[in-house]
């Protein structure tokens, strides 16, 4: 697996006070190039699989290496070769855009040339160039969600962590992040991604997995996936896959 | 250090643009600092300067009612309204609840009688000790009517002591006159010449009023000089408004989640926000300063003199403020949400500067309450400024004030990190 950008071997996690574990000796691999997705019900465990896999939640068996590097013993140091799009807007409303890649990109250790040149790029491909010294209180849902992911990618990590990084914006939007996306992934970023958003994902992916109870069901390439469980979209194969019981009561 | 510099910017940017906190950082202590100061120096006014509006009935028509009379008015605090002898208590009260005067006299109708009669008695028993014979000696001088001091329910206990101890050393004066006649009369037979008796009862022994200070100046402390360090104190700790919400605010919209997800410890974010906010405090005592020195002349009130040590005052400003900043960082970082950082915020700094000695002074504070007042960190900026601006202290002399107020810093700075730490925030 030397050319994974993540391998995951016998995870164990149990939050605090809980009974029963998270995950118990998960395994999961995921290649560097690929637009991996990340799917399943609610509570299967896709966010808690993304922030141990960020280091934001500490696990208790196992190994998460990210880029070759074990995330458990070199936490700070490589958190460089990664971004993280959080699903929440998480960054400063009452700054502007520039002001918000100006203080995340010194915090990802860009020098000062290095975060105007990336400040640029970024508030031109995400359409934000005119609004670039307006508060981001100011903004609708879609511009404060491509400031968002601007945040994420100001550094140019390798391995791109995107937890619903499309929810609750237009069409028009989404599709701009989706084709950012992809531009990236072109240049040599390995997407991981969550979303509801199966139409998107079908889309944006080339490989799948699929977490219920804190198991992985699935993980293959779309396009194998739907053959092999004679599905025609990623819709049909997940309610195949998870059944169609609500799971977060 | 550009990632220090980056997030102190950021911090300065946020501060800058949260209007309400910045209202509750400078123009809350520049009102509380005029408004105590004003109310304080009316009160000082009014007992040194002003006179209290008095109402005195005079119902004796004798000679020791009008030197009582006298000797009210020479005391000089009381602005005296005559009313006629006729007017009753009920009449009086009418009169006070009217807002006439908050204090009434009356004196009976048998004052004079009475005093002589006591005075015959009181010399009669003094000239028996000296082993010469008189007549008097049997008199009763059990029925002296007493003196009625009327006086308004707003009027406070301390105030009424002090006017009780006027009208005391005026009785007392009439008293011994009288007794001092009679003994005269008794013994030279003739009565008490003026001369005589201005050099018996007026030639008193001065009172020489000196304010203990350090540097041997002899300047009177006034309100303001009280009023200026302590509001200042009490603006600095009340950034906890801004400061502990900010940390709040951070917590729960993501920032804080994004920030652990990158290649910079969060220390840099703490020790960023140290800085900036430290600075605020500053600022902070520097505007509350200058209104003191400039503003407050203008408005009546006595001019804020600040220090000799200079350096002194912003050695001490810099750890007050670093205390008051790691203060509000602590509640940020403890609290749940920006209510919860906002109220017990506000609410622990009222109950400080209480048991710290900002509302009531120290000295007044039950023994009880000594130990728990001085774990008040508001207790020891405000006895390290009044050190300085009331004592004329150097530093060296509040070095026993700042020591303890760095013991506490570092202790609620260790409590912030252990409250990181267990909440997987650094």
């Amino acid at each position: 697996m030397s050319n994974a950008a993540v391998s995951i071997k016998n995870l164990g996690f149990k939050y605090p006070g809980q009974a029963a574990p998270c995950f118990n000796d998960l395994d999961l691999h995921v290649q560097q190039g690929e637009r991996f997705g990340l799917f399943g019900p609610n509570g299967a465990g896709k966010t808690t699989l993304m922030n141990c896999m960020t280091g934001l939640l500490s696990f208790q068996q196992g190994s998460i290496q990210l880029m070759g590097h074990e995330i458990a013993h070199h936490k700070k140091s490589i958190n460089r070769l990664f971004g993280f799009v959080p699903q929440d807007l998480s960054f400063y409303q009452e700054l502007s855009p520039a002001e918000n890649l100006s203080f995340f990109g010194a915090w990802s250790g860009l020098n000062k040339q290095e975060i105007k040149n990336k400040t640029d790029e970024l508030l031109d491909v995400l359409g934000l160039a005119d609004v670039r010294n307006k508060k981001v209180q100011e903004f609708s849902g879609g511009m404060k969600r491509r400031v968002n992911l601007a945040i994420g990618v100001i550094h140019e990590p390798q391995v791109l962590f995107l937890d619903e990084p499309t929810v609750g914006v237009d069409v028009h939007t989404r599709h701009a992040i989706v084709n950012y996306l992809k531009e990236l992934n072109k240049k040599g970023t390995t997407l991981i991604y969550t979303s509801h958003q199966l139409s998107e994902a079908e889309d944006l992916c080339n490989i799948v997995a699929l977490i219920d109870d804190g198991k992985i069901i699935a993980h293959d390439s779309l396009s194998q996936l739907l053959i092999d469980h004679e599905e025609d979209g990623l819709e049909g194969l997940f309610i195949n896959l998870t059944g169609k019981a609500f799971r977060d009561l | 250090m550009f990632k220090l510099w980056s997030t102190i910017l950021k911090d300065v940017r946020i501060l800058s643009r949260d209007r309400l906190g910045l209202v509750f950082m400078f123009a809350m202590p520049i009102v509380l600092a005029i408004v105590i100061t004003a109310v304080q120096n009316s009160t000082f006014e009014m007992l040194n300067t002003n006179k209290v509006p008095m109402l005195l009935c005079n119902k004796d028509t004798g000679e020791a009612g009008k030197q009582l009379e006298a000797a009210i008015g020479k005391a000089g605090m009381f602005d005296l309204k005559q009313l006629a002898p006729a007017e009753s208590e009920k009449e009086i009260s009418a009169r006070m609840h009217a807002k006439d005067a908050v204090i009434a006299i009356i004196i009976p109708a048998d004052f004079t009688a009475k005093i002589k009669e006591k005075a015959k008695h009181t010399a009669a028993k003094a000239l028996h000790s000296f082993g010469l014979q008189t007549d008097s000696l049997k008199t009763d001088s059990s029925s002296i009517q007493p003196i009625t001091l009327l006086y308004h329910p707003v009027l406070q206990e301390s105030f009424r002591h002090s006017i009780q101890g006027a009208l005391r050393s005026a009785l007392q004066m009439v008293q011994s006159k009288e007794v001092l006649k009679s003994i005269y009369f008794s013994i030279n037979e003739k009565e008490l010449t003026d001369t005589l008796e201005n050099e018996l009862l007026n030639n008193q022994v001065a009172i020489r009023e000196i304010p203990v200070s350090r540097d041997g100046s002899r300047n009177i402390p006034n309100a303001t000089q009280h009023n200026v360090p302590a509001w200042t104190v009490f603006a600095m700790f009340f950034i906890v408004i801004s400061l502990g919400g900010s940390v709040v605010r951070e917590k729960l919209n993501g920032s804080f989640v994004r920030l652990k997800t990158l290649p910079t410890n969060y220390l840099v974010a703490l020790l960023s926000k140290q800085l900036a906010y430290l600075f605020v405090t500053l600022v902070q005592a520097a505007v509350v300063f200058s209104i003191g020195i400039w503003l407050f002349p203008s408005m009546g009130l006595p001019k804020l003199d600040l220090p000799a040590d200079i350096i002194g005052v912003f050695i001490v400003t810099l750890i007050c403020g670093w205390c008051a900043v790691s203060f509000a960082i602590m509640v940020g970082v403890f609290s749940q949400t920006q209510e919860q950082s906002n109220g017990v915020g506000a609410v622990s700094i009222v109950l400080m500067a209480a048991i710290g000695g900002l509302l009531v002074p120290s000295f007044a504070m039950p023994s009880s309450f000594q130990f728990v007042m001085k774990l008040s960190p508001l207790h020891w900026c405000l006895e390290a400024y009044y050190g300085l601006f009331l004592e004329g202290g150097k530093l060296r002399d509040v070095i026993l004030n700042i020591l303890p107020l760095l013991g506490i810093t570092f202790f609620i700075q260790l409590i912030t990190l252990y409250g990181l730490k267990r909440k997987n925030l650094i």
